[in-house]
């Protein structure tokens, strides 16, 4: 009750609250994008050669492809020239313990309302805490490592554990699978890999808290998830960003593993910065995120999008194996300016194959919400199910909200229902609220947390409560 | 209290009240009755703040200050209730969360503390014990799903936990079975002080039976056109309002 009693306080500000810069001294190549900044960026990490071919493989593959034009947002196109690939902060020796911070990193925290102390003693989260594409701290690995679970930054992965990373990096996103995919593929800087054997369950949630921290720093996160066989983890990704006046791509990709037997949840809050009231500026955000279900598998995404000015991103499974399960819970806020496409695919390979889609969108000022949703069930996915639910509430009326569900069946033997509601938040909700002594950005903030308490209701605790602060914040002045 | 003045108000373009004068003091329970259509409604989402409806003449007074210069959120933070005659549903909401949240946003705006949850975890069982609620309705999403009959006690079961200074019945007792009549009138004059304030719109005599007025007043549209004792309550049941209507058509 108490953490809920604070975000109740919180929802007053007004300005895009997250914006704010921190003053680390960064290490940066030039702008520019060619072989030489790639093999730069490998070198500066200290890869090993297959990496570097890896990559340049990747780079080259990308050179034949280009954006695509399907989703339902417009955008000028980002410069990739004048994109600098590479930025560590300078100070890089290894940290121990808090102390060691850079204290201006650890005010960074402070103002989001989540300092590493807090987390910590708190919720047992362990972190690894991405500042500009190189890992600062990584916490609880000891504790971690007891059990064999390996939970680090890409970096270090590569460094350390490279048959593990060799053996699954690019196997459920493959290089060549999109534009953005094969551009973060040849130039990705750094992200998180986490390993859990077998049949360990991860005693605790781990989490990534993302930044983009530098002006004109693309961000390629590059994130790696194996569960092996009949294991369990939940991973946290959260992410907010400083005001700029420019836009700022973001092309992550996420791979999920999940071995027969095993279980992954993965929830993401996020809110790149999304341009200001006239829609300048603002984070761009795509993204590649799919999970690989062996037999009895299950992979869960849930995701609260509030941020960036343009996001395109469809968390996807692939149900390959028999009995695998697929869950996809969303709540995807646009406003004033900002653009959104997102949804999941639902691939059913394996037989006795169930996916679930719980999509609420909400659109308020000029903004545009898409749902994309793909269902598709194979020949061999006897007796396969899905369940549909995508919902979108609209606030006022220059917004707009779409729906493209499409359903592949070859076999007959599926069931797929798809269920679709359109509604507005109503002035007779408004006034019983404001009767009872709430007003009406509190009013809001309350009927839309309730629209969405299903997918809430999916985040571990601590998630929640700040999924709902950030659904208040997104939603500021959207009404009157 | 409460002073009403000549209020005219309407909604779009159309006149509804057409010049209310009413006082309401501390301790007093007043009634309101009248035929369907005649303001009553309205009357009191005038009175509680609701933007649709234009106020054209008049002015309500509570406690030395113009209501009609504050929000109807605003006007809640005075301490002024309506339970509706129609109770909204917010789906995924629950009740605990809802009055919760109303609770502490009027203390925010009293300058107060948010209410420490074991305090108001002991009140909500108080009260839900006073107007015998059981314990799961806490957990349900606010009025969806609830019965006509849930849904007044839930009105009345907020009034207690947020202690107004005037509360505004509008038809409290329509969708109450017998049963249920008798607990949530009694639940009421519980609440009842010499420092609060009570208006209850009803049809019928029987719900002032439990909660016993000392004005009764018949709107007739939009204005009142008769105001007496609990006896003409009484009256009313066995004549009907004709009698009334006549005087004012003419
Ligand atoms: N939003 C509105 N738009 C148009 N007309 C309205 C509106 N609200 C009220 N009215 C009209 O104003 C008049 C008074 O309505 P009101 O609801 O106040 O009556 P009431 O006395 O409460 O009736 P009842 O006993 O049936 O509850 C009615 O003729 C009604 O149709
Ligand atoms: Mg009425």
């Amino acid at each position: 009750m108490k953490t809920e009693e604070s975000y109740l306080e919180e929802v007053t500000a007004s300005e895009y609250k997250y914006g704010f810069y921190t003053d680390i001294e960064a290490d940066k190549v030039p702008p520019g994008l060619n072989e030489d900044v790639i093999k730069l960026i490998s070198a500066k990490k200290n890869e090993p050669e297959w990496m570097t071919e890896w990559r340049l493989d990747a780079y080259r593959k990308f050179l034949k492809m280009t954006e695509p034009k399907w989703p339902n947002v417009s955008y000028p196109e980002p410069d990739l020239q004048a994109i600098s690939y590479y930025s560590a902060p300078k100070r890089k020796k290894e940290l121990e313990s808090l102390d060691e911070v850079d204290p201006e990193l650890l005010k960074t925290f402070e103002k989001l309302g989540i300092s590493l102390e807090e987390q910590k003693r708190l919720s047992g989260v362990a972190m690894d805490v991405v500042v500009d594409s190189v890992s600062v701290k990584t916490t609880f690995k000891e504790k971690l490592g007891e059990l064999g679970i390996i939970f680090c930054s890409m970096s270090e992965a590569i460094q350390e554990h490279p048959d593990l990373v060799r053996k699954y990096l690019g196997t459920v996103v493959p290089k060549s699978d999109n534009y953005y995919a094969a551009l973060n593929s040849a130039v990705f800087t750094d992200g998180s890999f986490c390993y859990i054997p077998k049949g360990v369950r991860c005693p605790m949630e781990l989490s990534t808290y993302f930044r983009i921290n530098e002006a004109g720093t693309g961000q390629f996160e590059r994130t790696l998830v194996v569960a092996d066989e009949g294991s369990y983890v939940s991973y946290l990704e959260g992410c907010t960003a400083p005001q700029r006046d420019e836009n700022q791509l973001h092309a992550a990709v996420v791979e999920l593993v999940a071995l027969d037997d095993a279980e992954i949840k993965y929830s993401t809050v996020q809110n790149w910065y999304p341009g200001n009231k006239e829609g300048k500026g603002g984070v761009y955000n795509f993204v590649t995120k799919r999970g690989m279900c062996e037999r009895n598998a299950k992979i869960s995404w849930t995701q609260v999008e509030t941020g960036s000015a343009v996001t395109w991103k469809y968390p996807s499974c692939i149900l390959k194996g028999e009995n695998s399960v697929g869950e996809f819970y969303s709540v995807a806020v646009t406003n004033n300016f900002q653009q959104a496409d997102t949804g999941t695919k639902m691939i059913h390979l394996g037989k006795n194959t169930k996916s679930t889609i719980i999509s609420k969108g909400i659109c308020a000022g000029k903004s545009n919400g898409s749902y994309r949703g793909l269902v598709k069930i194979g020949p061999r996915a006897q007796d396969a199910r899905n369940f549909s639910q995508c919902d979108s509430l609209l606030m006022g009326s220059s917004c707009g909200s779409h729906t493209f569900p499409y359903i592949e069946t070859q076999n007959k033997s599926a069931k797929v229902e798809h269920e679709a509601t359109t509604s507005k938040i109503g002035e007779d909700q408004i006034f019983y609220c404001n009767q009872r002594g709430i007003g009406e950005e509190e009013a809001i903030a309350l009927i839309v947390n309730g629209y969405c308490k299903d997918v809430l209701n999916q985040l571990p605790m601590e998630f929640a409560v700040e999924a709902q602060k950030l659904l208040a914040i997104s939603l500021e002045g959207s009404v009157g | 209290m409460l002073k009403i003045n000549n209020l005219q108000a309407g909604i779009e373009g159309k006149q509804i009240l057409k010049g209310i004068d009413l006082e309401v003091k501390p301790g007093e329970v007043h009634a309101i009755m009248g035929p369907n259509g005649s303001g009553k409604s309205t009357l009191s989402s005038v009175i509680a703040g609701r933007e649709d409806y234009e106020v054209s003449a008049g002015n309500i007074d509570f406690e030395g200050e113009d209501l009609l210069d504050l929000d109807a959120d605003e006007r809640a933070h005075k301490g002024i209730f309506l339970s509706f005659q129609y109770p909204v549903e917010i789906p995924g909401v629950t009740v605990t969360n809802f009055i919760k949240t109303a609770i502490n946003e009027t203390r925010k705006a009293r300058g107060e503390e948010p209410m420490p949850a074991n305090i108001m975890l002991k009140k909500m069982r108080e009260k839900m014990g006073l107007l015998e609620i059981d314990n799961t309705f806490l957990s349900r999403s606010l009025n969806e799903g609830f019965s006509g009959g849930e849904k007044k006690r839930n009105e009345i079961f907020q009034m207690a936990m947020l202690e107004p200074k005037l509360a505004i019945l509008d038809e409290t007792d329509s969708g109450l079975d017998i049963d249920a009549l008798r607990i949530v009138a009694n639940g009421v004059n519980k609440l009842k002080s010499k420092d609060n304030a009570i208006i209850v719109i009803t049809h019928y005599q029987r719900l002032l039976d439990y909660i016993v007025p000392d004005f009764v007043h018949v709107l007739h549209k939009g204005k009142i056109v008769k105001s007496g004792d609990k006896n003409l309550a009484m009256e009313l049941e066995e004549r009907g309002y004709d009698w009334l209507k006549e005087g004012v058509e003419a």
